[in-house]
Formats: C-alpha cells, sequence, structure tokens
C-alpha cells in the first residue's frame, strides 16, 4: 500500500490539510517525510504520519483547529537543531514545520525591538539590527542555522548569557495559537504586562504549549569593543576556582568558558588556535563595553588570574585573535567529530563552586563506563557540556555512552544543580526528570500543559515524564511492600 | 520551622475542607495592590530566615516570611544587591516582594523581579509541598513555574522560600539632572538606550530629567563627561532613587488615583498637560489624578501597552484591563492546576477567583 494512503488514516484529516494548504505544502510520501525524522539529537528518529509547511498565522490555526477536532497530535518544528529530541515527530501526528515564517515583519531601532516571524535564523536578526548599531544578544552555538521560534521553545542560551541572560529576558512578546486554533499574546512591547506571567510559561515550554506564530525581541546596543583574556592553569579544580574569583570580585563577563585538556587538545588539532597544550585546563574570559570600561575590566582580569595561579595569561591584541580565541571553543562538537565516530553532549548545570568536583567524578565515570569524555563548560554559569565519545556501530559503547550520560545528569542534581541548562528535556532526559523532580511538581507540569492543551495534543510525550514512567525509570521507592498510587498501571 | 510550615499545611487543610480563603500575607506593604483578598490572614512573617546566601555563586535563598531589608543588608556587605530594586513601600518581606512583582528604576536595564527569580518552593492549594527551579542561572528543565509566580500576587500557592540571583554592586554610580520638557526627555531617552552608554536608571519629572550613570570608573567617567548635564552630589543622588523606589518623591505625595502604565518607551506622551512621573527610560509612566473621564486602560492599549490603577480610592473597583477571552481562560485554568479550591487570595486578581 503507497504511503500516502496509510497516512490518509480514514479520518479526512489529510483532506482537510489540503483544504488549507497548497498541494506541496502538505508531504505524504515516505521520502519526503524522511528529512524530517529526527531533530539535532539523531539516536531518536521517527517518521510522522504528515508534514505540513503553512505560511500564514490564519493556515496554523486551521491545522491546529482541524487536529483538535481529530485527536491527532501535532509536533512543531523549526530548524531541527534541538539535541535533545524536542522535535521529534509522534508516529500518528503532524509535523508542522515553521520554516516558510521567515520574514522579518520590523525593525524599530527607536524602540529597540524586532519583530520577526519564528523561522527567521538567530543570527539573521543580529544581522538585520546591524545597520542601527543593535544586536540580539543570546547566541546559541548553533546561532547560523536555529530559529527563533526554536530559541524561544528551548529557551536557548549561549556564551553571552552570562551578562546578557536567556531567550526569556530577551522576548517581549510571543503571538501564538493554541490547540484549539485560537490566537493568544503572551508579554507586549511595554516591559510590564497584566495577569500571569504566561511569557515566562511558554519560553523553555519545548512546544508542547502553543505554536509560535511571531516573536518580539529586545535588541542591545552593540558594544564597542569587545577583548578577551585566554588562561591557561595546571589543574582543573584552580581553574574553577578562578571562576569563583571572578564573580566573588563583582564581574560578570561577557563570556565566561572553560575546556578541559581533552578539548583543548582535540579542537587544537583541528583549528589551530594556538592553545597551550600542556594545561589541564584553560579559562576564556570576554571583556565587552565602551573601550574605557574593557581596558578596566581586562586589567582586573588578569589581575585575579595571576593571583588565582594561572601559569600563562594571553590577551586578545586585536578582533582576529580575540576571534582565534573563541574559534577553538566554538569548534568542540566538530573537533569531537573527528576524533569519534560518535559523541553524546550532555548538558548539566551545576553550581559554579562545585566544577572541580564534577571534573573529578567525570574522570571516575571515565573508568567505570570505559569511555572518553571532552569537557567544554559555560564555566561562568555552571553550565556543562561534556561530550562523550563512542561508535554507534557497537551496541555495547552506545548503551555505555548513555548510562555515562545518564549518570552526569544524575550527578548534576545531587551537586545541587540541573538536568538541563539550555538543551531541553525533549524525549532524551525524561528519565532524569524523574530523578530532578517528584510525583507533586511532576503531576502540577501536567496540569500545567492541561490549562493550554487540555488534550494533550501538542508534542505529546516530551519533556514531562508521566509517572508510570518514573516508576519504569527505577525510582520508585517501594516501602513495606506499599506502592504508591497503586491505582496506576505500571511496567 | 517545621513546625511553623506544618500550621501552613494545617491551615490550607482547613480552609479546603471549610471551604473558606485564607489571605496569605507578608508584612502586608502592598496590600493596597489589586482587590481586598478575601478570607482569614495567614501570615507568613514566622517563617523568615536567610537559607543560603553564596556571594560566588550569586545566589540567595531565603523563607518568604523574611525581611526584605535584612536580605539587602546582608547583601549590601558583601557589596551584592537585588538588581531589580524592588520598592518595599513598608516592611516587605520577601515572599510578598515576589508575589508582588514589583521591579524598581534599574529594570529596563538589569531586568524585572522575574529575570532574577531562579526558584521556589510553594505550598500548593492541596497542601503539597513543590519546589520548581533551583539556585542554578540556567535551568530548563520542566516549565518555568518559578517566574509564574512573580507578579501572581498569592493566588497560585503559597510561597515557602525563593531563591534570586543577586548582582555586584556597580564599581561607580553618578546621578545627572537636566532640565527638559516631556517631550524632549523621551526622544532624548530612547535615543540614548540605542547607545553603548552606562545609564541604569531614569526619572522625568516636572520638566527635570535625572539619569543615573553606573559601572566601571573609566565608562562612567567618560559617559559624564559625554552627556553634559548638572551633577548631584553622591548623597542626595542616592536619596533621590531612593525616593523613587519608594515612592516618596514629592510627585508622590497627596496622591489620590496613582495610575502605572506600561507602555513601549517610544510611546507619545500620555495626558501631556496631568502631573506625571517618567521612569524605565521612558517606558513607565505614573499619572496622578488625571480626568476622571479619560479612559486610561483604553489608552494605554492604543499605545501598545497596559494601565494599572496602582493607588485608589475606596470607590475605584476596576485596577487591570481586561485580559482577551482566550488569555483569561488560560489564566484561570492556571489558578485552578494550583489552587483548585480557589482558597488563596480569592478575589484579589480576579473578581471571579
Amino acid at each position: 500500500m503507497p504511503s500516502s494512503k496509510l497516512a490518509s488514516g480514514g479520518d479526512g484529516l489529510i483532506e482537510a490539510l489540503r483544504a488549507v494548504l497548497p498541494e506541496d505544502s502538505v508531504l505524504v510520501e515516505t521520502e519526503a517525510l524522511r528529512p524530517y525524522e529526527c531533530d539535532g539529537l539523531a539516536t531518536f528518529r521517527q517518521l510522522p504520519r504528515v508534514v505540513v509547511l503553512p505560511e500564514t498565522e490564519e493556515q496554523v490555526a486551521a491545522i491546529l483547529a482541524s487536529c483538535h477536532a481529530r485527536g491527532v497530535p501535532v509536533v512543531a518544528r523549526g530548524a531541527g537543531t534541538s539535541l535533545s529530541g524536542g522535535a521529534m515527530p509522534h508516529a500518528q501526528g503532524v509535523l508542522l514545520a515553521m520554516a516558510k515564517f521567515r520574514q522579518i515583519v520590523r525593525i524599530d531601532p527607536l524602540a529597540r525591538i524586532a519583530v520577526v516571524q519564528p523561522g527567521v535564523r538567530n543570527k539573521a536578526i543580529s544581522e538585520a539590527a546591524n545597520p542601527y548599531g543593535l544586536y540580539y544578544a543570546p547566541d546559541p552555538s548553533s546561532q547560523i542555522a536555529c530559529t527563533i521560534g526554536g530559541n524561544v521553545a528551548e529557551n536557548a542560551g549561549g556564551v553571552h548569557c552570562l551578562k546578557y541572560g536567556l531567550t526569556v529576558h530577551n522576548v517581549l512578546r510571543v503571538r501564538a495559537v493554541t490547540i484549539t486554533g485560537e490566537i493568544v499574546e503572551f508579554g507586549s512591547h511595554a516591559l510590564d504586562t497584566p495577569g500571569f506571567d504566561g511569557l515566562a510559561l511558554l519560553n523553555g515550554s519545548e512546544g508542547m504549549l502553543a505554536v509560535i506564530t511571531e516573536v518580539s525581541v529586545r535588541l542591545l546596543p552593540l558594544p564597542q569593543t569587545a577583548r578577551c583574556v585566554l588562561a591557561a592553569f595546571d589543574d582543573v579544580v584552580r581553574a574553577g576556582e578562578a571562576v569563583a574569583a571572578i564573580i566573588a570580585a563583582g564581574i560578570i563577563p561577557a563570556g565566561l568558558e572553560m575546556m578541559d585538556q581533552a578539548a583543548t587538545r582535540a579542537v587544537e588539532a583541528f583549528v589551530k588556535a594556538g592553545y597551550p597544550l600542556a594545561a589541564a585546563a584553560i579559562l576564556l574570559v570576554e571583556s565587552d563595553g565602551t573601550a574605557e570600561e574593557v581596558e578596566e575590566e581586562i586589567g582586573r582580569i588578569t589581575d585575579l588570574l595571576q593571583a588565582q595561579g594561572a601559569s600563562e595569561i594571553r590577551v586578545s591584541r586585536d578582533e582576529a585573535e580575540r576571534l582565534r580565541f573563541w574559534a577553538g571553543r566554538k569548534a568542540a562538537f566538530p573537533a569531537a567529530g573527528r576524533i569519534s565516530p560518535d559523541y553524546y553532549c550532555m548538558d548539566g548545570t551545576i553550581p559554579r563552586k562545585r566544577l572541580g568536583e564534577m571534573l573529578q567524578a567525570i574522570a571516575a565515570m571515565e573508568q567505570r563506563h570505559r569511555l572518553r569524555c571532552i569537557n567544554v563548560f559555560h564555566a561562568g554559569d555552571g553550565n556543562l557540556h561534556p561530550l562523550i565519545l563512542f561508535d554507534a556501530a557497537s551496541a555495547d559503547e552506545q548503551e555505555r555512552a548513555e548510562a555515562f550520560g545518564a549518570e552526569i545528569l544524575e550527578h548534576s542534581v545531587a551537586l545541587g544543580g540541573t538536568i538541563t541548562g539550555e538543551h531541553g528535556v525533549g524525549v532524551e532526559k525524561l528519565g532524569q526528570m524523574c530523578v530532578q523532580f517528584g510525583e507533586a511538581e511532576l503531576e502540577m507540569f501536567h496540569r500545567v500543559k492541561a490549562a493550554f492543551d487540555p488534550v494533550g495534543l501538542l508534542n505529546p510525550g516530551k519533556a514531562v515524564p508521566t509517572l508510570q514512567r518514573c516508576a519504569e525509570y527505577g525510582h520508585l521507592h517501594v516501602h513495606h511492600g506499599q506502592l504508591p498510587h497503586p491505582e496506576l498501571e505500571r511496567f | 520551622m517545621q513546625a511553623v510550615l506544618a500550621g501552613f499545611k494545617e491551615r490550607i487543610r482547613a480552609a479546603r475542607v471549610a471551604g473558606l480563603p485564607l489571605e496569605l500575607r507578608g508584612g502586608g506593604s502592598k496590600r493596597f495592590l489589586g482587590r481586598a483578598a478575601q478570607g482569614e490572614i495567614l501570615d507568613t512573617r514566622d517563617y523568615s530566615g536567610v537559607i543560603s546566601y553564596e556571594p560566588t555563586e550569586l545566589v540567595i535563598t531565603a523563607r518568604a516570611g523574611t525581611p526584605l531589608a535584612e536580605i539587602q543588608a546582608l547583601l549590601a556587605r558583601k557589596r551584592q544587591m537585588l538588581a531589580f530594586e524592588p520598592p518595599a513601600f513598608g516592611l516587605a518581606t520577601v515572599g510578598g516582594t515576589v508575589a508582588a512583582g514589583l521591579s524598581g528604576p534599574r529594570r529596563p536595564q538589569a531586568g524585572a523581579l522575574r529575570d532574577h527569580l531562579l526558584g521556589v518552593k510553594l505550598l500548593d492549594g492541596r497542601g503539597d509541598e513543590l519546589r520548581f527551579g533551583g539556585q542554578v542561572m540556567k535551568n530548563v528543565a520542566g516549565y518555568d513555574v518559578s517566574r509564574l509566580m512573580a507578579g501572581a500576587m498569592g493566588t497560585l500557592g503559597l510561597l515557602l522560600e525563593v531563591s534570586l540571583k543577586v548582582l555586584p554592586m556597580p564599581a561607580e554610580q553618578r546621578t545627572l539632572r537636566f532640565s527638559m520638557s516631556q517631550s524632549e526627555a523621551l526622544v532624548a531617552l530612547n535615543r540614548w538606550a540605542g547607545q553603548a552608554l552606562p545609564i541604569t536608571a531614569s526619572c522625568w519629572s516636572g520638566g527635570v530629567l535625572h539619569l543615573r550613570l553606573e559601572g566601571a570608573r573609566a565608562a562612567v567617567q567618560a559617559a559624564r563627561a559625554r552627556l553634559g548635564g548638572e551633577e548631584l552630589g553622591e548623597a542626595a543622588a542616592i536619596s533621590f532613587w531612593r525616593d523613587v523606589v519608594e515612592q516618596h518623591h514629592g510627585f508622590f505625595a497627596g496622591v489620590r488615583r496613582l495610575w502605572r502604565i506600561s507602555v513601549p518607551s517610544t510611546a507619545a506622551p500620555m495626558c501631556a498637560d496631568q502631573p506625571s512621573l517618567i521612569e524605565w527610560g521612558g517606558a513607565l509612566r505614573w499619572l496622578r489624578d488625571p480626568p476622571p473621564e479619560t479612559d486610561l486602560f483604553a489608552e494605554a492599549a492604543r499605545l501598545g501597552g497596559s494601565a494599572r490603577l496602582f493607588r485608589r480610592t475606596p470607590e475605584d473597583e476596576v485596577f487591570d484591563p481586561p485580559l482577551t477571552p482566550s488569555v483569561a481562560q488560560i489564566q484561570e485554568r492556571l489558578k485552578r492546576a494550583f489552587d483548585p479550591d480557589g482558597i488563596f487570595n480569592r478575589g484579589r486578581l480576579c473578581a471571579a477567583w
């Protein structure tokens, strides 16, 4: 039977979608669906029933209303750069690809606001704002490709978020469509909006509350200048202490990143940034602002790093050198790809003061799981990105890599942190949600979702696990044979 | 503290059973906001104390009943601060501060209270103890329920603990004064905000614009030289901004109806012939006793923002603009999710719940 027949399903969905969209915007053939089967986390793949490519808000509303009427799940997707499987399709569902929403609606340079459609790439906003001396601060590493709609859905971060905040701090208003096809707005171009802070809920909601159709972001003046300090340390714990010392001195750098020796060596071979390879860890500390401000801050930072025992300190002398310092950090992922057939990127956040402790724990895990791990961090905000190297051709290695990753995330929680700082839960970290949250919190998350999407059709099965799933994850505590929630079906 | 917590749970359980609401109250300093809540007072002040403060982590965690002044004094000893500059309006607690969600002069640059709220522990309307967010800067696990509590006026839960991001105090602070009209001030503020200048507060009233510069010494000095204006002495500057935050500025004296209007910073002057005070680079406009026939809800909405009757007379009944039906429905469902029996601060935000 041709796949298009399978997609029709007898509920009239495809016909309803074709009634509101041009023929080439409704994809049902397997070959056409294939490019949409996963996001940046390719471990999890699933062909959707149908892919739709709307280009107006009215079409999105009509699609959602059609799905709602038929009880069909909907997964929205931007550029698909998510690293946690948040945009993985649903087998019986519609994959709503927002790629055609790529208009910059307007830039208001005086009010410092950009109004953009969700499919606009992160970097494109700054490029459009540049002629006015403005830019959009959140800078996820994938900013060349990732879209602002996806950034909002994941509450994306980046190197600059230590000083300039995450997506949630830089989005003023979101226009969206609910699963019933109603258009809603959260936030406004003013700084305060009446009522509960729905904008905070929408940021990082992984497409589970509404489908975003327009985003207004605040733009900041381009800093006059930026310089970067590269500091080498003979000991990772001391490097971690230097991070704390900078913050304690009242300095909030524009970026504060750390790489361990394994990471430095991997990227040096790739980008030739001139990193000191003998160092156990290097720190990259960036200062931006007016020329006077940067000069003063760089002076204080270098003094502090010296006092913290840095074995080598370099300050970028020009823009080319600053970019060279960063080139290695930004190339950590492709560099890992060069030295290992596969790698698995984790995303835990821990209190800064425990960085050294975490690195030691990861070193022990490398032994235990018999896999190598290279470490890059957004050290300034405690967000770790350990890259576990493995070979997916070996089922055993893949299993060990996943166990290794789970252990890192669970250790992050044990150290007072969280299982995800910026990549989201998606399908990847559902198990670890059961470690970070108890039943009462998870139940509340389900209630919050139901306030927006009572039937549960938007991106079902992502981000918030069911209690049954948590029981299966193995963290259910049964005391004297008394099962909590005996009414639930288990295993 | 365990006994106090057990007492709270018992009060919530009893209120549910009896179907009688509770008025959650800290210092009561912002009780004038919104409608009067119904029910017996549940006083949070016994649940007090700083739980942890890590200057190198830039985080403070305190029980909700802790006086705001105690937290600010503790931070000041380490040259740190709550960068959103919340008003106390008397003896505010930190829980009440979060529930009211108000931010002071640094808001356009440093962000609002909600932007500094990292985590909360609360009791919901079932008496369940829930913890959301945490003490780290980046956390996207689950919905951002913590920030939802900012400005919810205690209608969603009884806050027990809050974790707030703190920031270093700036090395240097200067305040400049300029004589200019409201229109001139709005143009100047928006133009300056698009440039790399260390402006962290602005206040225009009665033909005078005050501008605060903060940051690295060299940057503040360079900006001061570039902008001109007349410089206030240090003590006068500190006292001026404190008066703006706490509404002790002369503009607020003897006010009957005080409107707080949040609009895009570039919005044209509103009721230009009426006394007003403008903060947030033009994005926050206070209007004192405007003519009663002026529909400020509609006017603010026309300009892309919203109005709120901040201080009122007993006969004023409507305080906030209506929400669109879809958003109002979502908000009501959120209320029910957290407080199914409607026992917390009933009527405070919405007459229906």
